[in-house]
């Protein structure tokens, strides 16, 4: 299946694929851990069976993505050592002590409170239930905040040295190795991603029960949280990838000019590039729609601002660039699309038929899964952008692989896709089978199975899995579903 | 480079260390109950099983990768080895992980395919077992390293010591499943698991005893170490604890005690593991590379050092609040 590649190109499609899958989860379960700390917060605080509820619909989806997320993650920490092992010598003083706290301060943390969240609120009470899950949420952010302080520096690598036996090394301060220039930026827009990515989730599913059944408390409540989550960040979303992108064109040049597709250098003034086919071997860009100067514009703040091409560059330090273009289009298409979205449904909410616009319900439920691809796009962007390099600049991705013969990595290549498929596959019915049933008052967080009670629900053997228990009865309001098999 | 007992690196050397039982210990009893599985009745008792771990094994799983993070971190060179000379071996671990990670939860999502997620389950902890054994075998067995890279071929890790050593880990495991869920569970169930835990221990015991034997005489260094004066003072305890807690082991089987077969096994392998150390020690990856080749700077050390320190108490506090949270025996209707 793989004949005729090279190790490297290989090792290269294996990180890229693995990496791609692994993101997905924690794109969904960042987003979903603090969507779930809200819910639980106000049931606390209003006393509300109808948050109770939400909490236990969305903890059931919750608990398999997270542990899809938790799976693949432990293959990519492992990864740099078998396919990029010249990488982990070399880059392994300066980032693997950042990637050592993230297991320290966040992993620990989001496993050793899992348990609790899932099946523990009988056995510890509502206020420690509920600082589970918020350790829980506040350990997926810490997460996201030490793994993207590690792929920053490799874009915009700072505060290191060159040792003697080639390695890098840290320089006087850990802060400048932390925060390194394009650092700050990536978590803002990637965290903001995430939630956006399950602001949508949440939204496609109470849109889907809206346009059953417009009546539904649960499927209002839903819609309603996400689409306020739409029309407030999305725009702050947009703002955050400007910035980004200013500061990429500060740091990383090439990956911009890869963006916009400038093959040539404009002295007064780029246009914008809206679409096109850009043609690396023509080097330019065919059938090109454009709006003059607004590139300058956008990038420089002054119409006439000269900007260089990707004619400065040096052939073999260029990024693909027909990949760069699609995938950042794909983005910022996106990031349109649900600003639309979110302008739409505060137009319904004015005019107070948020319930009511069967078509807004469609357009949410066709956006659903949007915040996945426009996460996965953006990836691709950033990523692929900055090759050939693996360290900005300094390591070429090329020298940074492991000693492989190409049949092992093919071989293993082929196990991951067929493994991933299979299994993860099976995961995301589970979930969408989970998202089809309808939420409703009393929602269980356990069912009893014919043979004595089970743990249902993906969730809990719950210390009481007894239906007639009082204590638990009082938690989650009135009856119990029997199980209902799929 | 070299160095001495109490600097950094050998600090580090024992983090690492650390971080390794502690994952061996607690995820092997998790694993040890997907290798056991088969042998559980369905319905009840395997719910059971699956319960008694529930809310535990992620976390179990997490010093996994504290182990590999740390080794990244702390001895960078010795994870740039290791990992591709047993390139198939850590790829097969990692899958068997998905699949008995994803079990957990798909089995209760659908109860139609409940038996498939069964032996998911049950082949990925196997997998991940023999995986771990046979990677510990090729790192004793040493691996051959040219410029700082691995330099043999990919199957350099498939040998009979390495075999020994992964069916070693499988039947460790198996023993720590088994003697947890004496501990946890009760009835028929707990009668079950004793007997399981006595094949076990019997199984694990002959072949601890058979990788102790082919070590010595696998290389000359490693039989010097344990053969000879003064080396010997140090070495000899620790074959002649191993010996008084298998008694005791079999012993507290063959009565009826609740936790204690377990926090016995738990001895067992930590003997274990002191024996490997006193093996290896100071090397990292033998023969060549000791922890002092490997270590990283001094910088980066200290930075990860006071990490350790403040979190490490906090992980542990927390994670027996967790384990606290859900003590006492798996009832049948969960916990009680
Ligand atoms: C819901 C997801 C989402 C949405 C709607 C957007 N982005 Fe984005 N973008 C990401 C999710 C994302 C990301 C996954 O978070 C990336 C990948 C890596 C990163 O740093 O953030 C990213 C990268 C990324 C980069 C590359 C940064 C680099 O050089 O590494 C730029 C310039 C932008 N984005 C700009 C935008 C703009 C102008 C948007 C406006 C419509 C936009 N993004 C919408
Ligand atoms: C630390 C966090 C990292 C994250 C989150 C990350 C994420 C990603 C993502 C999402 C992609 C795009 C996938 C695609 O092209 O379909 C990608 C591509 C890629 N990544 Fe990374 N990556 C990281 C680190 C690394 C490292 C350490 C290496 C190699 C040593 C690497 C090498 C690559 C390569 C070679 C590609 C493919 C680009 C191409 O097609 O040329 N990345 N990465
Ligand atoms: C190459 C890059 C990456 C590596 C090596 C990596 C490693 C891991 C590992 C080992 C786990 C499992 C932790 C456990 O045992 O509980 C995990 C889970 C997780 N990762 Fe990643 N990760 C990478 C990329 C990312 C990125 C880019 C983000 C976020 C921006 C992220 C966020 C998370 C989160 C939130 C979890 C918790 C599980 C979940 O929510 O699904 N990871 N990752």
């Amino acid at each position: 299946m793989f004949d005729g590649l090279d190790a490297l190109v290989l090792a290269r499609i294996q990180f890229a694929f693995t990496v791609s899958f692994h993101f997905i989860f924690p794109a969904f379960s960042i987003g979903l851990a603090s969507f779930l700390a809200v819910l639980e917060g106000l049931w606390l605080k209003t006393g509300k069976q109808l948050y109770l509820d939400l909490f236990k619909y969305w903890l059931k989806i919750f608990a398999i993505a997270f542990a899809m997320g938790v799976v693949s993650g432990i293959v990519m920490s492992y990864q740099f050592g078998t396919n990029w092992s010249v990488f982990s010598d070399v880059a392994g003083p300066v980032i693997g002590p950042l990637m050592a706290y993230e297991v320290l301060t966040a992993f620990f943390l989001e496993a050793g409170f899992l348990g609790v969240m899932l099946f523990g609120m009988e056995r510890v009470g509502k206020k420690l239930h509920f600082a589970a899950t918020l350790m829980v949420a506040v350990g997926t952010f810490i997460s996201a905040f030490w793994i993207l302080s590690v792929n920053s520096w490799m874009q915009t690598p700072t505060g290191y040295e060159i040792g003697a036996n080639g390695q890098f090394l840290p320089g006087d301060s850990w802060w400048t190795i932390v925060f390194n220039p394009s650092f700050p930026y990536r978590l803002v827009h990637t965290v903001l991603a995430a939630y956006l990515t399950t602001a949508f989730v949440v939204g496609g599913v109470g849109a889907w029960h809206l346009l059953k059944d417009s009546a539904n408390a649960h499927a209002r409540k839903m819609f309603s949280m996400a689409m306020w989550m739409a029309a407030l960040v999305v725009p702050v979303q947009i703002f955050a990838g400007d910035m980004h992108g200013l500061n990429t064109l500060e740091h990383q040049p090439q990956k911009v000019m890869a963006m916009e597709g400038h093959f040539e250098s404009h002295p007064n003034g780029a246009p914008l590039i809206l679409f096109g086919i850009p043609d690396s071997a023509e080097k330019r860009v065919k059938y090109a729609i454009e709006i003059p100067k607004a590139s300058s514009l956008i990038l420089k703040h002054d119409l006439n601002a000269p900007l260089a091409g990707l004619d400065t560059i040096p052939d073999d330090e260029e990024p693909p660039v027909g990949i760069v273009f699609w995938s950042f289009r794909i983005m910022v298409g996106l990031g349109f699309l649900m600003l639309g979205v979110g302008v739409w449904s505060l137009l319904a909410r004015w005019r107070g038929k948020l319930y009511q616009w069967p078509w807004l319900h469609r357009a949410a439920l066709v956006m659903g899964p949007s915040g996945f691809v426009a996460v996965i796009a953006g990836w691709i962007t950033t990523e692929v952008g900055r090759q050939p390099y693996v360290v900005y600049n300094l390591l070429r991705t090329a020298d940074a692989a492991s000693p492989l013969d190409a049949p092992a990595v093919a071989t293993s290549l082929l196990a991951f896709v067929l493994v991933y498929f299979t299994v993860f596959g099976a995961g995301v019915w589970y979930i969408l089978h989970l998202m089809r049933k309808s939420p409703h008052t009393g929602e269980y967080g356990v069912k009893r199975g014919d043979k004595g009670p089970i743990r249902t629900a993906g969730i809990t053997p719950g210390p009481t899995q007894d239906p007639s228990d009082q204590s638990r009865r009082d938690l989650s309001g009135s009856k119990h579903e029997p199980e209902d098999r799929p | 480079m070299t160095g001495s007992f109490g600097d950094l690196t050998t600090i580090w050397a024992f983090i690492i260390a650390f971080a390794v039982f502690a994952y061996v210990v607690m995820d092997g009893f998790d694993l040890g109950i997907g290798i056991l599985f088969p042998t559980f009745e369905v319905g009840p008792e395997r719910d059971r099983a699956m319960n008694s771990i529930a809310p535990v094994w992620d976390g179990n799983e997490t010093w996994l990768v504290l182990g590999g993070g740390g080794l990244f971190a702390a001895f960078p060179l010795a994870y740039a080895v290791i990992l591709p000379a047993t390139y198939p071996l850590i790829t097969a671990m990692l899958l068997g992980l998905v699949f008995r990670g994803v079990a957990f939860e798909y089995r209760w999502r659908d109860p139609n395919h409940r038996r498939y997620w069964d032996a998911a389950f049950t082949g990925g902890s196997l997998v991940a077992a023999m995986a771990q054994g046979m990677t510990l075998g090729a790192l004793l067995q040493g691996i051959e390293v040219v410029d700082r890279a691995y330099a043999g071929s990919w199957f350099d890790w498939f040998t009979p010591y390495t075999l020994l050593t992964g069916l070693g880990t499988v039947a460790g495991y198996a023993l720590l499943g088994a003697t947890w869920l004496v501990w946890k569970l009760d009835g028929e169930s707990q009668d079950h698991a004793r007997t399981l835990a006595k094949r076990a221990a019997w199984a694990t015991l002959v072949l601890m005893a058979g990788v102790s034997l082919y070590n010595v005489f696998l290389n000359a260094d490693y039989a010097a170490r344990w053969l000879t004066a003064p080396e010997i003072y140090f070495a000899a305890p620790v074959p002649i604890l191993t010996g008084l807690i298998a008694v005791a082991l079999l012993r507290a089987l063959s009565v009826a005690r609740h936790s204690k077969p377990f926090w016995l096994s738990i001895a067992l392998f930590f003997f274990g593991m002191a024996g490997l150390g006193v093996t290896i020690w100071p090397n990292v990856v033998p023969p060549g590379i000791t922890i002092w080749d490997a270590a990283a700077p001094e910088r980066s050390q200290i930075f990860m050092l006071i990490g350790v320190a403040i979190t490490m108490p906090l992980i542990l506090a927390y994670t027996a609040w967790a384990y606290w949270v859900f003590r006492g025996k798996v009832g049948h209707e969960g916990y009680h």
